[in-house]
């Protein structure tokens, strides 16, 4: 297929990298300044290369990818709230070119998803956004095939950072603020980790999952209870070790509800991954729990979610 | 079924006037009687308004057993407020976080007990460190009430201004 581009950081970046391994031409790449296009398939190695010594990928102006030849438009530009604009502008572009979409930006499936839905009506392509949820792992794939009325709860760790700082905090017995700054220097957690370490993004997904499994109801962030793990101190981790259990920020969706919030895990259950890992839990009705667990953040892991999704296009 | 077979679990919840030697008074009958003490739960910082000190008895007996033992107590003038059959089906546990002592955890707890029928099976707390503490409460409670215990203890930790981390399911399995 031909794969139109937007957003060139760790995800965009890998999708261009690797799509002629799986057999598709990159037409498109735009940053947030810049863009290269070419119908035939642009350079991809000499577009990055040009994104690390100048901060552009190309001549074109941002905007020429959405217009540009493509069978489907992969949306990696940072994840926004409220109108998830630009993110959302790009899909409805190519949605009413009658393109696919696949996305790796949780803002328009989180907070516009009936709007996501309304215009895929209208047609002829398909948005689709396995990326948006666990990285590398299949979630949305999962639900899709066992059947969103066969699964009562989904449950998981979906945040690397969240993870990793309450995974050291167990471990050596250091404060929260310890373990923040190291993740800081591991590069795990952003200067401003408020996303992460508040449950945001965890929230974000399990609001996604939500509206994927509900089918007759919008949800967005705002209807998700939302408790992070700052300021937990090292004694509450400590405390729940003396009863072999200990404590992951874990995200639910259940009964028509969306709550993350700390909760406690068993120490050595599938739920006490440790360091940035992700896991999810699908309840189903005929088949018991069912797990899976890997990478939840990444460019080329993501990327797999995204191929993943566009091999799905073919069907 | 022999009556020897028909062991059971019961839980006795007595009052005792606050002077030494009570809570032995409170046990002899249960031994005496053929009952087989389990647990002891004795808030000895807590009092009624009555200004009696809560304690919760688990013990094993069969139904002719148990009958002599409360008539037993009775009879030495303990205050039995409540006997009967095991009720609780499920423990689960719940860890409270931050200023603790400012919140009157065991005042809290009390209440919660009383209210959501809710037994306190172990507890330990650490801290503080940097202004605050935790406190492990192993609960149990009769089955199919986890639910609604948790709800109820939520609403009591948000009103004084603490962190519950619940578990993920009931029982703590996942």
């Amino acid at each position: 297929m031909n794969i139109g581009v937007v957003g060139a950081g760790a995800v965009g970046s890998a999708v261009a990298e690797l799509a002629g391994e799986y057999g598709h031409t990159v037409t498109g790449l735009a940053d947030s300044e810049s863009s290269a296009v070419d119908p035939s398939g642009i350079d991809v190695a000499a577009a990055l290369e040009r994104k690390r010594n100048e901060g552009v990928v190309g001549d074109g102006d941002s905007g020429a990818v959405l217009s540009a030849a493509y069978d489907v438009l992969v949306e990696a530009t940072p994840t926004t709230l409220g109108d998830a604009q630009p993110g959302f502008g790009h899909l409805e572009t190519a949605l009413a070119r009658d393109r696919h979409v696949v996305l790796a930006n949780k803002g328009p499936v989180a907070e516009r998803y009936a709007d996501l839905r309304a215009l895929e009506a209208q047609s002829e392509g398909t948005a689709r956004f396995e990326a948006t949820v666990g990285g590398a792992i299949p979630v949305l794939g999962t639900i899709e095939d066992i059947g969103p009325d066969q699964i009562t709860a989904v449950r998981g760790v979906l945040n690397g950072t969240a993870n990793f700082i309450l995974s050291r905090m167990a471990a050596e017995g250091l404060t929260y603020e310890q373990v923040l700054a190291e993740a800081q220097d591991l590069g795990v957690a952003e200067s401003d980790p408020a996303f992460d370490v508040e449950g945001t993004d965890a929230a974000l997904k399990c609001v996604i999952v939500a509206n994927v499994l509900a089918g007759d109801r919008e949800y967005t962030l705002a209807d998700a209870t939302v408790e992070g793990i700052r300021g937990l101190p090292a004694n509450a981790l400590e405390l729940a070790g003396e009863d072999s259990r200990t404590i992951r920020l874990v995200g639910e969706v259940r009964d028509g509800e969306v709550r993350v919030a700390p909760r406690l895990v068993p120490e050595n259950g599938a739920m006490a991954v440790s360091g940035t890992r992700n896991i999810v839990q699908f309840e189903t009705t005929n088949a018991g729990p069912l797990f899976h667990s890997g990478r939840g953040a990444g460019g080329p892991e993501t990327a797999s979610a995204i191929f993943a999704d566009i091999s799905r296009l073919d069907d | 079924m022999s009556d020897a077979d028909d062991v059971r679990a019961y839980t006795v919840r007595l009052e005792l006037v606050d002077r030494p030697g009570e809570l032995l008074r409170a046990l002899e009958p249960i031994a005496g009687n053929g009952g087989n003490l389990l647990s002891i739960f004795h808030e000895r910082g807590n009092v009624t308004p009555r200004g009696h000190i809560p304690v919760e008895i688990d013990l094993e007996a069969t139904p002719g057993q148990f009958e002599a033992v409360v008539d037993a107590l009775q009879q030495t003038d303990v205050n039995v407020i409540q006997a009967g059959q095991e009720r609780y089906g499920e423990e689960f546990v719940v860890v409270l976080v931050g200023d603790l002592v400012g919140a009157d955890l065991s005042g809290m707890l009390e209440r919660f007990q009383a209210d959501a029928g809710v037994s306190v099976r172990d507890f330990s707390v650490r801290g503080p460190d940097g202004g605050v503490s935790s406190a492990r409460l192993r609960l149990a409670a009769e089955s199919g009430t986890v639910p609604a215990a948790l709800e109820q203890l939520r609403e009591l930790a948000t009103n004084r201004e603490l962190r519950l981390v619940e578990p993920l399911t009931p029982g703590g399995g996942a």
